[in-house]
């Protein structure tokens, strides 16, 4: 017989265990799917998760993906661990970029070493300030934040269509909507000839650094923890909620434009319309399949970049329709959502006995 | 011993050479690029369509779809020219920069690029498709069905492409019915079948009775169908989304051009184009007309196609006027490529200002 329990306390092993779990029933799931439609489905499987990465200039498309998807779902874990639901990251990363590329297109034909650290504190001042808004706005007016942040994003990409129909396109662009392209000086170096991954993945690892230092080594990091479990615990300890709300927005904003900016000025090298396929919404995804810990998150980001690349290679070789990848990241965050179950109860299995 | 083992080593290679050079010529594999799902029933659909017409003349190809204009389809492009794809069909605008980077790496494969206007490299060339010619059609359609002289107008992007097309358009409602006028709503997307209905809803409720679109969704030619208004099918025949309110559509015809670019490849002859093909070369086609519209108006039609597909006729045939009364194009005379490819002002008779 099988009986299900609560438990006492959450399983801190099984924390951790759940994301593998979910990648693990994501994996069988996908398989399913694709003997359903008729494909082989260990074949299909490693055009997925295996012929993406296999030589030198897969693996670095890889971190090429997972770069922004990492720097903004630890922006986001700074304000999920602490309660504050930003769904806008997408938007700070639009907002980021505009910034960004407003300064880029600046310094237009122009070279100088102090021309790329400008344009990336650019960003991450666009992405803080539009982070800001819905912080500010919950801080003081109480307003939903989830809503905000969302319905922010739509006006973002509204701003950006703007500027690259109207204002900022391209002179020589026969009113096509993008700008220029960037001067090499506004753009960030490639680490390696031949291949696109560039010095933008610094800026993520960096931010996995310190948001591991914030979390466990500092007081900030206590408090958000504490706000996390519980609002009035936290109010009870006497924490100023409201200064700790912006800055989480805030770093995240950051952390968000940053990404912005290693998209417009790494591969891209201009504006245009589009500047992410979603990076914003995917972080979440990231995010929570990291369990919202850094190094979790290191992991999430790669596992999930890969769902974005293996689905062209799995179309390219196989004619999966490519929309399959957006599947498996639903399906991913699924999982862990259901198997999240786990970890408040546990499954008994009960001889029977006399 | 020596020399035999020399001469059959050089042998073997020749054959394998020649062997080789051979099964290349043969299997000339095309890869297509495309914006949107396959299913669109607008634009992605009938680039496929184009592409079955390669597979079906003997050819192999490959297609992804959904790739989005950011740092994406570089690493798409270049994973179909490393996998053995002999010419790649990059079918969005957006696809411009990633297209000609990753031509340089691959001087051996041979990139056609719709829509845009870059050719860095020798193996890039470029096409598009003279809609402003169907325009010319619906247009004398729309002006002569129309009851209210209000025409509306679902616009994508203020692009000159787009343009050409409004004027188009107007020009040739206001030839049969000098009192029409052409309201427009910018969508801001090519397909948002959400936004696209919204758009035609207000101009339906603006008085239109005649909608027209430059967007790919089948949302319009269903609002139209429900509001009891008539309207142009775009890209695809999209009559059976709506067989009362679809009274003609404009397809787009790439099968021809796609078939012919991939046998130049296999036979050698490939080179730098850049195409600009309408009506008379078949890539513009007109679907078949409804029977609500008059008999005469339905011969007038078939002979304005005829006159377009000679060239008697230009879509383009002075005088034109702007907004502001400005002369355009001289009487007599015919706006040439140049203008057209740059024309980012509205004729007389369309309603509103660009967006800037």
């Amino acid at each position: 017989m099988i009986k299900i329990v609560k438990r006492d306390q959450p399983s801190r092993a099984i924390f951790f265990f759940t994301p593998v779990l979910a990648i693990f029933l994501t994996l069988v799931a996908g398989g399913l799917i694709f003997f359903i439609l008729g494909f082989k489905p260990f074949e299909a499987l490693k055009f997925f998760f295996i012929v993406p990465i296999a030589d030198k200039y897969g693996f670095s498309e890889l971190l090429l993906k997972a770069t922004p998807l990492c720097l903004i779902a630890i922006g986001l874990s700074f304000c999920f661990k602490s309660n504050n639901w930003n769904i806008g990251a997408e938007g700070q990363l639009t907002f980021g970029a505009i910034v960004s590329g407003g300064v880029a297109l600046l310094f237009y034909e122009q070279e100088g070493f102090y021309i790329l650290p400008i344009v990336i504190l650019a960003g991450a001042i666009g992405g803080m300030l539009y982070a800001s808004i819905p912080a500010i706005l919950k801080t003081y007016f109480n307003t939903n934040e989830i809503l905000v942040s969302l319905m922010l994003v739509y006006v973002s990409k509204l701003i950006l269509d703007y500027l690259v129909v109207g204002p900022w396109s391209n002179p020589e662009g026969f009113n096509f909507p993008e700008t220029r392209q960037f001067s090499d000086s506004a753009k960030l170096p490639l680490l390696f000839e031949g291949l696109r991954i560039h010095a933008g993945i610094f800026l993520a690892l960096a931010a996995v650094v310190i948001s591991w230092f914030v979390f466990y080594k500092t007081y900030l990091g206590f408090q958000m923890k504490v706000s996390g479990f519980s609002l009035k615990t936290a109010k009870y300890a006497g924490y100023k909620g409201k200064k700790m709300i912006v800055l989480v927005f805030l770093i995240s904003g950051a952390c968000a434009g940053l990404a912005g900016v290693g998209e417009i000025t790494g591969p891209i090298g201009q504006l245009h319309r589009e500047i992410s396929p979603d990076y914003g919404f995917t972080a979440i995804i990231v995010a929570f399949l990291g369990r919202l810990h850094p190094v979790g998150i290191i992991f999430a980001s790669l596992v999930v970049a890969i769902t974005y690349l293996g689905a062209e290679t799995a179309q390219i070789f196989m004619q999966i329709p490519k929309y399959t990848g957006q599947v498996f990241q639903g399906m991913i965050l699924f999982f862990l959502l259901a198997s999240d179950y786990l970890l408040f109860f546990k499954i008994k299995f009960i001889g029977s006995k006399k | 011993m020596h020399k035999f083992l020399i001469r059959s080593f050089v042998s073997s290679l020749v054959l394998i050479f020649t062997l080789t050079v051979a099964a290349v010529a043969k299997d000339v594999k095309a890869a297509f690029v495309y914006i949107g799902p396959t299913g669109d029933h607008g634009w992605t659909y009938q680039h496929d369509v184009g592409r079955k017409a390669v597979e079906a003349a003997g050819f192999k190809t490959t297609y992804v779809e959904g790739v989005p204009e950011s740092a994406d389809a570089e690493r798409v492009l270049r994973q179909l020219a490393n996998s053995g794809h002999d010419v790649i069909f990059t079918t969005s605008f957006g696809y411009m920069n990633p297209t000609n980077k990753v031509a340089k790496e691959f001087p051996n494969v041979k990139f056609e690029h719709a829509t845009g206007y870059k050719r860095e490299h020798p193996n890039v060339s470029t096409y598009a498709a003279r809609f402003y010619e169907g325009r010319t059609i619906l247009g004398t359609i729309a002006g002569t069905m129309t009851k209210s002289n209000v025409i509306g107008y679902v616009a994508s992007f203020p692009i000159p492409e787009v343009i050409r097309g409004i004027n188009s358009f107007t020009l040739a409602a206001q030839k049969v019915n000098p009192n029409i006028k052409t309201k427009i709503v910018w969508a801001f997307t090519w397909y948002d079948p959400g936004k696209e209905a919204e758009a035609a809803k207000a101009l339906i409720d603006q008085g239109a009775d005649v909608i027209a679109q430059h967007t790919d969704s089948t949302a319009i030619v269903q609002i139209a169908e429900k509001a009891g208004v008539y309207a142009f099918g775009q890209a695809s025949d999209m009559d059976k989304f709506a067989p009362k309110a679809v009274l003609t559509s404009v397809e787009n015809n790439w099968g021809p051009y796609y078939v012919d670019r991939v046998k130049a490849v296999a036979n050698g002859t490939w080179s730098q184009k850049d195409t600009w093909h309408g009506i008379g070369d078949g890539m513009v086609v007109i679907s078949d007309l409804d029977s609500q519209m008059p008999a005469d108006l339905r011969s007038k039609v078939k002979k304005l196609q005829a006159d377009l597909a000679s060239g008697k006729v230009h879509s383009f045939t002075g005088p034109i006027y702007d907004q502001k009364g400005n002369l355009m194009v001289a009487e007599g005379k015919t706006a040439d490529d140049g203008m057209l490819a740059g024309m980012m002002t509205y004729v007389k008779g369309v309603e509103g200002d660009i967006p800037k």
